[in-house]
């Protein structure tokens, strides 16, 4: 490729367009679907019901330990798939590119997109791209939508938790924004932070198959955190949530660095995370079965849906004090007196 | 007072009606005993205005009846008004009889506030031919529970805690007469008839003994750690002169720094152990027994490390008989701390079985007893700056007696701040403003919170129309005001500081409001807490402040004050401030990856946002005196700070302020052209170079306060002059600091000004309920006038 940056004319739908689309989007997620190249891909239809999602991916920096924006962006919506149940089928991918963006950065990006894909077996089926001048983005925003199949019976929602029920989460908290948060507030922390990115939704298969009938919420924690999801399912389900401090998987460094931004990880982003709301008497069986995959290699239970709370969360600490955990209405805003 | 123009020695019949506090404090009796005394004939009873007397008499009787009611009413009675008018049909001759209440008294009258045992109960108690001879729960109309034991309106036995004890035929004979010192004393009692109480181990079983107050006296003496059931709920008692116990009692609580409360068994004892002015002794012995902050002496016998680095200890008197009785007991210390019975930020329990499963890990015993404390009201807390007590935590004693203020208001509910919350029911001309409650984020605190609303709210009978709260998006009260659905006011957190000052002294013109505090959310988005406000009831407007220094963390540096001198400092000196040249060695010893961390997040303004706090300015200065770098509770390192100048103020501080002042200000402290700032960053300047010097740290902490109120009053007479209004009003936290306080009232006294503080409603955070409830009402009422224009 001669040009070193993303010019207008990559999004004009010319020759540019093409010349680009067939040197790097082709040539790295190619696959039957998509190599036919026409207005929409045409899939067979599974047996089950579908389950359709979609999710647009702006972080600033688009490059960072652990990952970058084209896997968050592969492993995101595959993740909101599986959450339901889903076995995810096949993406679409959409691209805002800045005008000046450096070319090889993207190709490593659809690089980086076309090992995802083929690492989870979700192939990126339709694509298009646009390009805005210089200043009016800031250099990628992608836009994956996904298509997955449910199998018959399953039932997986926020609504369904129920009292008694236990809550797992598949590992340590934070590290994807952490991660981020130092990168932007310019710090660089002893122990190696990295972005914990990842599908999920073998994790999620082996739950379903492990636990029929026992898994009644899904939910990865990505914006917002384990405290922001925690309250959704809170305020979903009409039940509190209770957690225990001491049990919450944090990485040292992890809570070193929060310390020290004066940020809670309880509030920060995960991107291979989930969490699960089980059945009590098959709260062992959910932590074993995670416990054997990679990604839930650190799941811990959590805490337990309780009655009486409607829509609180409350986190007991190690000396019996209790919590109250709340959304925020935006960044945290310092409020002692 | 009206004077009746009528011929003298005549019989006439005169109506009177006593406002204030006037209800639940004996008065009915009072008035008969009285009506007795100057033979005069009629009858008293209970209105939803106030008292209503009638009375025949010869006029000379009825003036001298008049007079000793205005001039020697019972204790807790507080007389507003008395109005008077002739009667027009005569009362049959004769008899004075007392009457039933008329209905719906509740709204002005609800319930007094809970009162320390009087004298004539603690002679009583202490006298073996009296038939309550150490009775722990002996109570008159004078003293006793009062609030706590509440369950419903009317203030009647059955709709108290006490309704499971009937009253034996003694007590209750005491009960129905009007001439006895128990006459409607509704917790009315005694040892055949009343609570009683219990001895239990950490295990939750009872102990079976011969009388559980020998029983935790001992066990006071041996250096054990007692919870003990008191009126507004559990203490943890130990003995205040032993260092290890007391050292016990911090590791089991958690609680390494934090100042402890002592409990001193009488006013000699005191005296002995504390320097005590006159407004302190009266505070100590007053019917509200608060806990008041004193210094100690030096030849004291106390334990040190009760509040360690600070140069007050807070202490009370007994206030309740069981209080009397375990000090009376030989072996008991004569002095026990007295700290709230709770776990880590949760409210105190009030439960047997809550504090029996939840204290057992801090608790060796627990003492009970079988009154059921139906809320729950801490021990108030005030310090006695410039001569006036000065409330820090206003509870027990003082709660739920209503302020009354001069401007009507709709029904309202302010919901008050973050962590010092309390709430506010406003209606008509009085503001019920609620006790002590706490840090929201603590479930308990904030379940305590709304049940406590529903309770005033019932017992005051105001159903609020509209809510006001704070900017703070985050605040629990917030949240709490939003789910309201009702017209919902927010309102600035240093205007709601000016206006609870307005409204204690009710001023309704115009104020200068000088609030130095922590922080507060301002409407621009950035943090607030060193302000010069123009502040009336319904609107303000920002005149000056203390210059912002970012705020590296958020809320991280209000508990790390290193983080606090970084940013001053960077903001000085760039790069240059880690020179060891320049850097304190306080600072030094912060790692420098730290120290760089805090630097690029100031430059990436990553979580780092501005705030003209005036406590963080204390932190950033407490920080580069070395005084602490990380903080165990709120204000430690400000507090510290305070006492470590206030160690090196002589007797005649106030002059030396006052001679400082005459001087010229060092470099522009108060900012040059029509930016009406105070530099907060030149404090920083003056105190490295001081440092530099190798002037002793008392001085150069001295010397900031002096600059501090030098800056402060430099600027308020710079605003005086450009708006022409006089009178000023002092609030926020920071204000609680004495030499602060005490200095700025000193040096205004030369200024021709108004000043005003918050005395009984508190300086802290504690009022901004009670500011929220009265702008709100009022911005409520303008906003309905103007819509019917
Ligand atoms: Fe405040
Ligand atoms: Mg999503
Ligand atoms: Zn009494
Ligand atoms: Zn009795």
């Amino acid at each position: 490729m001669a040009d070193k940056c993303i010019l207008l004319d990559h999004g004009s739908g010319g020759l540019a367009s093409q010349e680009l689309i067939s040197s790097l989007f082709v040539k790295h997620l190619d696959n039957p679907t998509l190599r036919g190249l026409e207005d929409s891909a045409v899939l067979e239809r599974p047996a089950g019901r579908l389950a359709f999602t979609t999710d647009s991916y702006v972080v600033d920096p688009i490059f960072f330990p652990g990952g970058d924006i084209g896997m968050l962006a592969v492993h995101g919506t595959i993740n909101d798939l599986a959450m339901r149940g889903a076995q995810p089928l096949c993406l679409s991918l959409g691209l805002i590119l800045e005008e000046g963006m450096a070319l090889d950065d993207l190709e490593r990006i659809v690089v980086s997109i076309a090992a995802c894909c083929r690492d989870s077996g979700v192939p990126v089926v339709t694509g298009d791209t646009k390009v805005v001048p210089r200043g009016k983005g800031d250099k990628i925003f992608i836009n994956t939508s996904g298509i997955g199949v449910l199998a018959d019976g399953i039932d997986i929602s926020s609504k369904n938790a129920r009292e008694g029920d236990v809550i797992l989460l598949s590992g340590t908290m934070g590290d994807h924004g952490i991660t981020i948060m130092t990168r932007r507030a310019g710090i660089s922390m002893q122990g190696r932070l990295e972005s914990d990115t990842r599908p999920l939704h073998r994790l999620v298969q082996r739950l379903l198959e492990g636990l029929p009938g026992g898994v009644r919420t899904l939910r990865d924690p990505t914006r917002g955190g384990v405290a922001t999801t925690l309250n959704e399912i809170a305020a979903n389900s009409g039940l509190g949530v209770e957690l225990r401090e001491e049990f919450l998987p944090v990485r040292p460094q992890v809570r070193a660095a929060c310390e020290l931004l004066g940020l809670e990880p309880l509030y920060l982003a995960n991107e291979g995370k989930l969490l699960a709301v089980v059945s009590a008497d098959q709260a062992e069986t959910a932590l074993r079965i995670m416990r054997e995959t990679d990604e839930g290699a650190e799941a811990a239970i959590i805490g337990r849906m309780v009655g009486g709370k409607a829509g609180r969360v409350v986190i007991t600490t190690p000396l019996g004090g209790m919590r109250m955990v709340t959304p925020l209405h935006g960044e945290p805003l310092p409020r002692i007196c | 007072m009206i004077s009746l123009p009528i011929p003298r020695h005549r019989r006439i019949g005169v109506e009177i009606l006593v406002r204030g506090i006037v209800q639940g404090v004996g008065f009915r009796p009072f008035i008969y005993n009285l009506a007795c005394r100057f033979g005069i004939s009629g009858t008293v009873t209970n209105t939803g205005d106030g008292v209503v007397i009638r009375a025949m008499a010869r006029s000379d009787r009825l003036e001298m009846f008049v007079d000793a009611l205005e001039h020697h009413p019972p204790p807790l009675a507080r007389i507003v008004a008395i109005e008077q008018r002739p009667l027009t049909v005569p009362l049959p001759e004769g008899s004075f009889t007392i009457l039933e209440s008329t209905a719906g008294i509740a709204a002005t009258t609800a319930i007094p506030p809970d009162i320390a045992i009087c004298n004539d109960c603690r002679r009583e108690l202490l006298d073996p031919g009296d038939r309550r001879y150490r009775y722990p729960f002996i109570n008159c109309t004078n003293c006793g529970p009062r609030f706590t034991i509440v369950e419903a309106i009317p203030y009647d036995r059955p709709k108290t805690s006490m309704k499971v004890f009937p009253m034996c035929p003694e007590c209750l004979q005491e009960y129905r007469d009007p001439g006895n010192r128990r006459f409607h004393a509704q917790p009315n009692a005694c040892p055949v008839c009343g609570p009683r109480l219990f001895w239990h181990g950490r295990d939750g079983k009872m102990i079976a003994c011969d009388d559980p107050i020998t029983a935790a006296a001992a066990a006071l003496q041996q250096g054990k750690i007692v919870a003990l059931r008191g009126l507004g709920g559990f203490h943890l008692a130990v003995d205040a002169t032993s260092p290890s116990t007391v050292a016990t009692l911090r590791q089991r609580k958690d609680r390494p720094d934090k100042p402890l409360a002592v409990m001193l068994s009488d006013i000699n004892t005191a005296e002995a152990h504390f320097q005590i002015n006159d407004e302190e002794r009266r505070l100590l012995l007053s019917p509200e027994h608060p806990i008041v902050l004193l210094r100690p002496r030096r030849q004291g016998r106390l334990a040190a490390g009760l509040a360690p680095g600070i140069d007050v200890i807070g202490i009370m008197l007994p206030y309740t008989p069981l209080h009397c009785l375990l000090f009376a007991e030989k072996p008991c210390p004569p002095a026990l701390v007295m700290t709230s019975g709770n776990v880590s930020g949760a409210p105190i329990c009030i439960a047997n079985e809550d504090a029996l499963q939840r204290l057992a890990t801090i608790a060796d015993y627990f003492l009970l007893h079988d009154r059921e404390i139906v809320t729950r009201v801490d021990d108030s807390v005030c310090r006695v700056i410039n001569g006036r007590s000065r409330l820090l935590r206003r509870a027990r004693g003082y709660v739920p007696a209503p302020l009354t203020v001069p401007w009507p208001l709709p029904p309202t509910l302010g919901c008050g701040g973050g962590l010092k919350s309390t709430f506010c029911l406003g209606r008509d001309r009085s503001a019920v403003l609620s006790q002590h409650i706490g840090d929201l984020f603590n479930l308990e605190a904030l379940t305590f919170y709304t049940e406590s609303i529903r309770h005033l709210q019932r017992v005051f009978e105001i159903t609020p129309e509209i809510v006001a709260c704070d900017l703070h998006p985050d605040y629990l009260s917030t949240r709490y005001a939003e789910e309201l659905s009702l017209p919902l006011y927010r309102i600035q957190h240093h205007h709601a500081h000016a206006v609870a000052v307005m409204a204690e002294h009710g001023i309704s013109d115009p104020v200068l409001a000088i609030i130095m505090d922590g922080t507060g959310f301002g409407p621009d988005g950035t943090i607030w807490g060193g302000e010069f406000l123009r502040a009336d009831l319904t609107s303000s407007t920002r005149l000056g402040r203390l210059s912002p220094l970012p705020l590296p963390g958020g809320d991280r540096a209000a508990i790390e004050p290193w983080r606090m001198a970084i940013a001053a400092l960077y903001r000085l000196f760039g790069e240059d401030a880690f020179s060891p040249a320049l850097l304190p060695p306080a600072l030094a010893q912060i790692p420098a990856d730290q120290r760089q961390a805090i630097v690029a997040m100031i430059r990436s303004s990553f979580n780092t946002p501005l705030t003209s706090s005036c406590g963080r300015l204390f932190d950033a200065v407490a920080s580069l005196l070395g005084i602490r770098q990380y903080m165990s509770y709120e204000g430690q390192a400000a507090m510290e700070l305070e006492a470590l100048a206030a160690g090196s103020a002589s007797s005649t501080w106030k002059n030396e302020l006052l001679a400082a002042q005459s001087a010229a200000l060092p470099r522009a402290l108060v900012t040059e052209h029509e930016k009406m700032e105070i530099c907060s960053e030149k404090f920083v300047k003056m105190i490295v170079h001081a440092l530099h010097k190798g002037e002793n740290p008392g001085k150069i902490a001295l010397n900031f306060h002096f600059q501090l109120i030098r800056s402060i009053t430099e600027l308020t007479q710079r605003l005086v002059d450009q708006t022409g209004i006089h009178r000023v009003v002092l609030a926020g936290g920071c204000m609680q600091n004495r030499l602060l306080l005490e200095g700025l009232l000193h040096v205004f006294r030369h200024h021709e000004l108004e000043v005003y503080t918050g005395e009984a409603v508190p300086l802290n955070d504690g009022a901004i309920s009670l500011g929220q409830t009265i702008i709100g009402g009022l911005q409520h009422v303008s906003r309905d006038s103007h819509e019917s224009d």
